[in-house]
């Protein structure tokens, strides 16, 4: 156990490296999640009574846009400087550098929110941040990355590659996505975490499902 | 060979006359439902056909899934191709179901289409199997692309359940039929209703059947051609 947290650990630890030294991943990210937040603002302008009945949507929908063009990096790069194969040919187990390359994932989104969510309070000017929120959002983007580091390994080995990744991704991720939506404005609403109870646990369960599954196909999507 | 060709020739004989009995049965047979409006009554009776046709939707989804893993464990082509088999007529089966549904959707709700959970998720899944033929458009090896198929599959099924689920968990407009905890005898049609319902779904299931049982062998004459071209270098 204590080796195969080694392994992970590795993993995570290279991707982080990497980013540190080049910061392309969360540049991009974090540029497109503020461009995202201006246009819905442009396209909700006067036409909606109350901009902040549309927070739950824009949040949500800009998180998935940026985050799936962090996550088609995340195998494309060990593809093209080829160092998918050093990283297959280690003597380790498989499902490691599926969780270490998951968790460097989850860690850049995270990131990403952490440096959204305020920008949105100040251009909706609505505090609507709240612990049971932030929950949500760690448990969503759990289930993002889950399903988004393993499709975007059964991505790089397609001709088309990043067009295909939000394809895959969108309508897989909807579970997570409709109830992450619908939890988070039942919150906005004043609701509490027991009336919400239905929808964290659906994103809760989804999580679960998404990383036994993606636990148990990984080595399926790698092998060459 | 001969033997299955035989079989299918009466599996395609079964379809077609359980599939005759089915339109007699929910044209002519079927009493008019006295409990809604005269004017939708004829749409009503697109039940006997939307009904099936997304059970079969639903069930084909499930034979993909399961193959999808089987294909995993076991590496056989044979898998391969029910998946993909069971995939497509998932697809086709959906498509008639939402085309049926609108249809009755005009007169019942007066909009052909509304933002309904349970059309939103049933058209989702029909996006899940269209994005699982565009993954094995993209790749040329054919033994990656089964496997990779595979595995995507298996995720696109995970929500299935959901929506079919969905008409139970979300405030919904979508009639339920089977087991409704509102209704006190639990089914929402008479009981004259209630054969040609039971009725037309056999006979869909039986067309299923069928179709799959085609669309496999056809799948086989894909492989063996395949091959062939490989040989002769086409």
């Amino acid at each position: 156990m204590k080796r195969y947290l080694d392994v992970v650990w590795a993993v995570l630890w290279k991707d982080l490296r990497i980013e540190l030294r080049s910061k392309d991943v969360f540049t991009s990210m974090a540029v497109f999640a503020v461009l995202a937040v201006m246009i819905f603002n442009f396209a909700f302008e006067l036409r909606v009574p109350d901009k902040t009945v549309v927070i739950p949507g824009v949040l949500w929908v800009t998180i998935t846009f940026s985050g799936v063009l962090g996550l088609g990096r995340s195998f494309i790069s060990e593809k093209d400087r080829g160092s998918i194969a050093g990283l297959l040919l280690a003597p380790v187990d498989r499902s490691a550098i599926y969780f270490g390359k998951m968790l460097a994932n989850l860690l850049f989104i995270l990131i990403v929110e952490a440096f959204l969510l305020p920008l949105m309070v100040i251009f909706f000017n609505t505090n609507f941040v709240s612990p049971a929120l932030l929950l949500l959002l760690f448990l969503g983007t759990l289930g993002f990355a889950a399903v988004g580091t393993i499709f975007s390994g059964l991505a790089v080995n397609t001709r088309t590659r990043e067009i295909l990744l939000p394809v895959l991704l969108f309508p897989v991720m909807l579970p997570v996505l409709m109830a992450g939506i619908r939890a988070t404005i039942g919150l906005m609403e004043g609701d509490s975490i027991a009336d919400l109870a239905k929808w964290f646990n659906l994103v809760f369960f989804f999580d679960i499902l998404y990383i036994v599954v993606a636990y148990l196909t990984f080595d399926y999507v790698v092998e060459e | 060979m001969s033997l299955s060709r035989r079989l299918l020739d009466i599996l395609n004989f079964l379809a077609l006359i359980a599939m005759l009995i089915a339109v007699y049965m929910a044209l002519i047979e079927a009493p008019d439902a006295i409990n809604v409006d005269p004017a939708i009554r004829p749409a009503q009776r697109i039940i006997y056909f939307h009904v099936p046709s997304a059970w079969s939707s639903m069930l084909a989804f499930f034979v993909a899934f399961i193959a999808s893993i089987l294909y995993l464990i076991t590496k056989r082509v044979r898998w391969d191709i029910w998946a993909r088999s069971a995939s497509e007529l998932g697809i086709a089966f959906t498509i008639a179901a939402i085309i049926s549904g609108s249809m009755w959707a005009k007169p019942a709700w007066n909009t052909y289409w509304t933002w309904d959970p349970r059309l939103t998720t049933y058209t989702i899944v029909l996006l899940l199997y269209i994005a699982y033929f565009m993954l094995r458009g993209a790749i040329d090896e054919p033994s990656r692309r089964a496997r990779l198929a595979a595995v995507y599959g298996i995720f696109a099924f995970l929500s299935v359940p959901l929506t079919f689920m969905s008409i139970r968990w979300w405030n919904t407009i979508h009639p339920v039929i089977v087991d409704n905890p509102e209704n006190p005898n639990k089914f929402g049609l008479g009981p004259n209703m209630r054969i040609t319902f039971m009725f037309t779904n056999i006979a869909f299931l039986i067309l299923f059947v069928t179709l799959l049982a085609n669309r496999i062998s056809l799948g086989w004459a894909e492989e063996r051609l395949d091959a062939l071209k490989e040989k002769l270098n086409f």
